[in-house]
């Protein structure tokens, strides 16, 4: 649509009820037969695979979230299996935790999750030997076990101490998060949630809904109008890594 | 040079040494492969027995890397066919599992199992199954 409409439109119509009634228009057009400019976000058939018209992200607001609540983490366990093995305490699996800051002038306390921030440059990534690392064409950033050797660089890499070793044999019973002994695993946004159009376990769990997840590509999404309305915050933003988990009141 | 005695001793032992390799390979038992819950399985049969191996790591890696995640070769799918002896589901500790008998007989080691799940898996009703042909 041409600049020239744009301005037309705008007088009568706000800037989101226009972007909510062009988008029905976007979404048919057609480039090519069969090639559309916007697919629609959430419902994508088994067979067609992840692109890169999505970028799931995460934002979290540390305003609603609540110290010494560790629903998402026991989300997070249960929905994936892990925190019952019988290991040292370093060794303890983490796909997510909390984690408490204060800061000292003032004496403000947050609480927030953190997890693996699922970067656009994902340093895990850089330093696999393997390929084992890898980020999917829609931004999840995963660890293809069946190639995992193991060495656990990726680990070391990342800034954000978002990944855990399997020390011990797990008993494994989940069909969609396989884990296994000698392999690095991190949160993987759920993935196996996700491809199904769900939300990630740990947002589903959130009673204080400090957790949205969606697109970050698609105008429509609730995450995207939200990250380009409100200070958001990356971690560690001088790394330039550009991860996909935001967060609001940090 | 060789004498009538000794061709009759070699010819003996050439028959002895058959006959022993033929009845060693004998006592191994066919193996007996318990029956699919279904109707009828993805491939057919022989050509299943022939690329299983590839049609599952082919499947696995489009499932990792590209999140297509159709049933048709799926582990899940298999297992949730095939981990039956007598209608009742067995897992891979079991001597009488779909996979093990083969694989027991044939001598050729498994390690799928040592992380993903070798019984029957709750379906979630938000994956629609694909047709099989």
């Amino acid at each position: 649509m041409s600049e020239h409409q744009e301005q037309e439109m705008e007088g009568g119509l706000s800037r989101r009820q226009f972007v909510s009634a062009g988008a029905a228009v976007a979404v048919g057009a057609v480039l090519a037969p069969g090639v559309f400019l916007h697919s629609v976000a959430q419902a994508r058939s088994p067979a067609e695979g992840a692109s890169n018209y999505q970028r799931w992200g995460l934002l979290i607001d540390t305003n609603k979230c609540r110290t010494g609540c560790d629903d998402c983490v026991s989300a997070c366990k249960k929905e994936n299996g892990w925190g019952n093995e019988q290991v040292r305490d370093e060794q303890k699996v983490q796909w997510i935790r909390k984690v408490d800051l204060k800061e000292h002038h003032t004496g403000r306390e947050v609480s927030l999750p953190m997890m693996c921030q699922h970067c656009a440059e994902p340093p895990c990534v850089d330093v696999c030997p393997t390929g084992a690392s890898f980020k999917r064409a829609d931004g999840i950033v995963l660890v293809d076990k069946h190639i995992c050797i193991g060495c656990r660089y990726c680990m070391m890499a990342c800034p954000y101490k978002a990944r855990s070793f399997v020390h011990e044999d797990v008993i494994h019973g989940d069909a969609y998060m396989p884990r296994g002994k000698g392999t690095v695993e991190s949160c993987t946004l759920c993935v196996h949630r996700v491809d199904k159009g769900q939300n990630p376990a740990c947002v589903e769990s959130c009673k204080e809904k400090a957790m949205t997840f969606g697109d970050l590509n698609d105008p429509k999404s609730e995450i995207a109008q939200r990250v380009s309305q409100y200070a958001t915050r990356q971690i560690r933003a001088d790394l330039k890594l550009n991860p996909g988990v935001r967060y609001e009141g940090i | 040079m060789m004498t009538a005695q000794h061709a009759l001793r070699a010819f003996l032992t050439l028959v002895l040494a058959g006959w022993v390799t033929a009845s060693a390979v004998a006592e191994v038992a066919h193996p007996v492969i318990p029956k699919g819950k279904g109707e009828r399985c993805v491939a057919d049969t022989s050509v299943m027995r022939r690329n299983h191996m590839q049609l599952l790591k082919h499947q696995r890696d489009e499932t990792m890397h590209n999140g297509i995640r159709t049933e048709r070769f799926s582990l899940v799918g298999c297992m949730n066919c095939h981990a039956y002896v007598n209608s009742q589901p067995v897992s891979i500790k079991d001597e009488r599992h779909f996979c093990n008998v083969c694989h027991q007989y044939a001598a050729v080691k498994i390690d799928c199992f040592e992380c993903h799940a070798s019984t029957p898996q709750p379906v979630s009703a938000a994956v629609a199954p694909e047709a099989h042909p």
